[in-house]
């Protein structure tokens, strides 16, 4: 016992293998093996039931980019969109990313302000509002995502109180609309709080030292407060992307299915569709693609914001 | 030497200046005028509105009255990043994910100047303040030290008007605040920018200011060279937080033209000079300073001398400090060991008698 602990302490190299062997063991059980599980299936065969079977094939990826045409295209339908690759997966892949990327932005605009006042309050009401951020979560999402769908019937609240003003009735339940509120709503706890967490800890003087070099608010923010608070940004700024692209429940309540996105493909596969190796593939391509975009983003960050992290 | 243009004797001055948090008046009516290249120290207790002074000043707080005029222009609600000042930051406020270099940089960038200029004024600015090699470090990897020199040179990089400091030398330890004491004196000579100073340790004031004032509660008491505030202090309250003395509280029972007479509650009668407000009859203090006093074994002929009882006595080398009691009041006497000597019996012991005697002109009677 004694000779272990000796070494132990003579070799870091082992000490820090063995601080990190629990956590490693526990993340390869319910993390790795799951994901190689998943790949493997993505390259087998469907039998007659939908589930997996060998032999192995690339099929399950070819049925993804099969149909991908040169088709450059504008179209002004629902706002301005140029296109220049047609397909149908394709398109499910970039609405997703694409309506994910506007639901981060969205969320990150009304979650700023937020913390912004949140990190400004004195010291004694900051749990308070700490705690009625938090107070949403006791609730069960799906729950919560009824509610809102009730929100928005024809006959609900909201079109109850337009026609009391005697305004035209909205149809907003079972549009991308909906589902945009429906994903920022249900993300913007996961924004607001790794952002106060870095507001909070930001060092006004630091502003004060910026407007002293002559940099205006503006100035100001961009280069001092931005790469300060990044930390929390970019953590924000994950906690809602990675939710939205994988929403399920939200795109099947509020999207009644119309909207259709990539999570809630997936889930079609493993379910109403039966197709467990094509649901495996569309998972994987998008775990790969998502994972490549954002190493990309984040090697592309200026000094200041790397270093800031 | 005022600049080519400039109207005022004055490159910043504040007129009456007032600032209001909810029921605390950190500066209460502040008027001063700080000249051009001048080396001028705010000096005060802590809590006495020196930094709120020095933030009005840089434009961070808005006066809640009065005006601040830099160069002759008032300042109005014109932002600090439009004034031209720049401060020292207590905390150096350096930007934590910025180099040396970069930090440096930041106000020139802000100011539009070109990519050359900025390299060589950054390269001229740290070798004035001696840090030439350290330009790729980050903040968190330069001592206290090194990261007060690098918030002096970024400071110091704009050219600005006035440089305005908030104890800059706060967190160092003695030894290294007193060489940076030095340094920072000399580098105000070098560039010739007016310095606003701001410390709570008089010797500091003392050592490097041209111009000293000193705060109490929001009020300046007194403006002056470190001469005038030393040896001239106007209120009692400027005698005590400068230096050593000794106070007698008493009555003014005379006053001839420079000079007033004051009745000690002991009953010792003592002339000093008369400060502003003395007048016969008022209550007042005669104000002494310990190495002003002389201890003698015979009484001489002189106006104030009277006999003490010496109670203690400790030689501290190049003085010896002895507490004398006259009547009730204890006086502090510092005498200077001017004579070389071995001799235990060459003093005078704890318990014997002997005669104080102060001149009248080193003596002060103030009013308040
Ligand atoms: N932003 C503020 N809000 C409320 N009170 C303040 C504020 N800034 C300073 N004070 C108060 O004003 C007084 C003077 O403060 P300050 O100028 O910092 O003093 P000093 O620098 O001489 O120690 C203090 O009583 C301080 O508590
Ligand atoms: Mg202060």
């Amino acid at each position: 016992m004694a000779k272990i602990l000796r070494v132990l302490r003579e070799q870091p190299g082992i000490r820090l293998a063995g601080l990190m062997a629990p956590g490693a063991f526990w993340l390869s059980v319910f993390f790795l093996v799951p994901l190689l599980i998943m790949a493997w299936i993505s390259f087998l065969s469907r039998d007659p039931l939908g589930f997996p079977t060998p032999p192995l094939t690339l099929q399950n990826y070819w049925e993804i980019i099969r149909d991908i045409r040169f088709a450059p295209s504008i179209s002004l339908a629902d706002g301005l969109a140029i296109r220049l690759f047609e397909g149908l997966y394709l398109e499910l892949f970039w609405r997703s990313i694409w309506l994910s990327l506007l639901s981060t932005v969205i969320t990150l605009l009304i979650a700023f302000p937020v913390a912004l006042f949140m990190a400004r309050l004195p010291p004694r009401y900051r749990n308070l509002a700490l705690f009625l951020v938090m107070i949403p979560f006791w609730t069960n999402f799906l729950v919560r995502t009824y509610a809102l769908q009730f929100m928005l019937r024809s006959n609900g609240p909201i079109n109850t109180l337009l026609r009391a003003l005697g305004l035209e009735p909205i149809e907003l339940l079972f549009t991308p609309t909906a589902v945009m509120l429906g994903l920022v709503y249900g993300n913007l706890p996961f924004m607001i709080l790794p952002l106060y967490t870095s507001l909070e800890k930001f060092d006004w003087t630091m502003i004060e030292a910026a407007h002293d070099l002559g940099a205006d608010t503006l100035r100001a923010f961009q280069r001092v407060m931005l790469p300060l608070i990044s930390p929390g940004l970019l953590a924000g700024s994950i906690l809602t992307f990675v939710p939205a692209i994988g929403a399920y429940i939200t795109v099947e309540l509020m999207g009644g299915g119309r909207t259709n996105m990539i999570g809630y493909a997936i889930a079609q596969q493993f379910s109403a569709s039966v197709n467990w190796p094509f649901g495996s593939a569309m998972s994987l391509l998008m775990m790969i693609i998502v994972t490549f975009a954002a190493v990309l983003y984040f090697r592309s960050g200026r000094g200041e914001y790397r270093n800031a992290i | 030497m005022p600049e080519a243009g400039a109207l005022s004797e004055f490159a910043v001055e504040l007129r009456d200046v007032s600032k209001v948090f909810g029921d605390i008046v950190a500066v209460d009516h502040v008027s001063m005028g700080i000249r051009h290249n001048e080396f001028f120290a705010l000096l005060g207790p802590s809590g006495c509105g020196k930094t709120t002074s020095l933030r009005i000043i840089a434009g961070f707080e808005r006066p809640t009255s009065g005006e601040v005029y830099i160069d002759n222009k008032p300042m109005g609600n014109t932002p600090p990043f439009q004034r031209n000042v720049n401060t020292v930051f207590q905390s150096y406020a350096l930007f934590p994910h910025m180099t040396v270099e970069q930090n440096i940089s930041f106000g020139l960038e802000m100011k539009g100047v070109s990519k050359a200029e900025i390299a060589r004024r950054v390269g001229e600015v740290l070798e004035l303040v001696r840090l030439p090699h350290m330009a790729k470090r980050y903040p968190r990897q330069m001592s206290g030290g090194q990261q007060q020199r690098v918030a002096l040179a970024r400071a110091l990089v704009n050219r600005p008007k006035v440089l305005l400091l908030d104890e800059p030398l706060g967190a160092l330890d003695a030894k290294l605040r007193k060489e940076m004491q030095i340094e920072l004196k000399t580098l105000q000579r070098e560039v010739g920018i007016t310095f606003i100073f701001v410390t709570h340790d008089q010797e500091e004031a003392l050592s490097m200011s041209d111009r000293i004032a000193v705060f109490s509660k929001g009020k300046v008491l007194q403006i002056g060279t470190p001469l005038e505030i030393y040896e001239r202090p106007t209120s009692r309250f400027v005698a005590d937080f400068i230096g050593e003395t000794n106070f007698l509280t008493g009555r003014v029972t005379q006053v001839d033209g420079e000079f007033a007479q004051i009745t000690t509650n002991g009953g010792a009668t003592f002339r000093g000079r008369a400060m502003p407000g003395v007048r016969a009859g008022i209550e007042a203090t005669l104000s002494v300073r310990p190495e002003k006093v002389q201890l003698v074994e015979q009484p001489d002929d002189s106006v104030n001398c009277y006999e003490v009882v010496v109670r203690s006595i400790a030689y501290v080398g190049s003085d010896t400090r002895v507490v004398v009691m006259l009547g009730e009041n204890r006086i502090d006497v510092w005498e200077q060991n001017t004579i070389s000597t071995l001799d235990p019996n060459y003093f005078f012991k704890p318990g014997e008698r002997a005669w104080l005697t102060f001149k009248p002109e080193n003596a002060l009677v103030l009013a308040e």
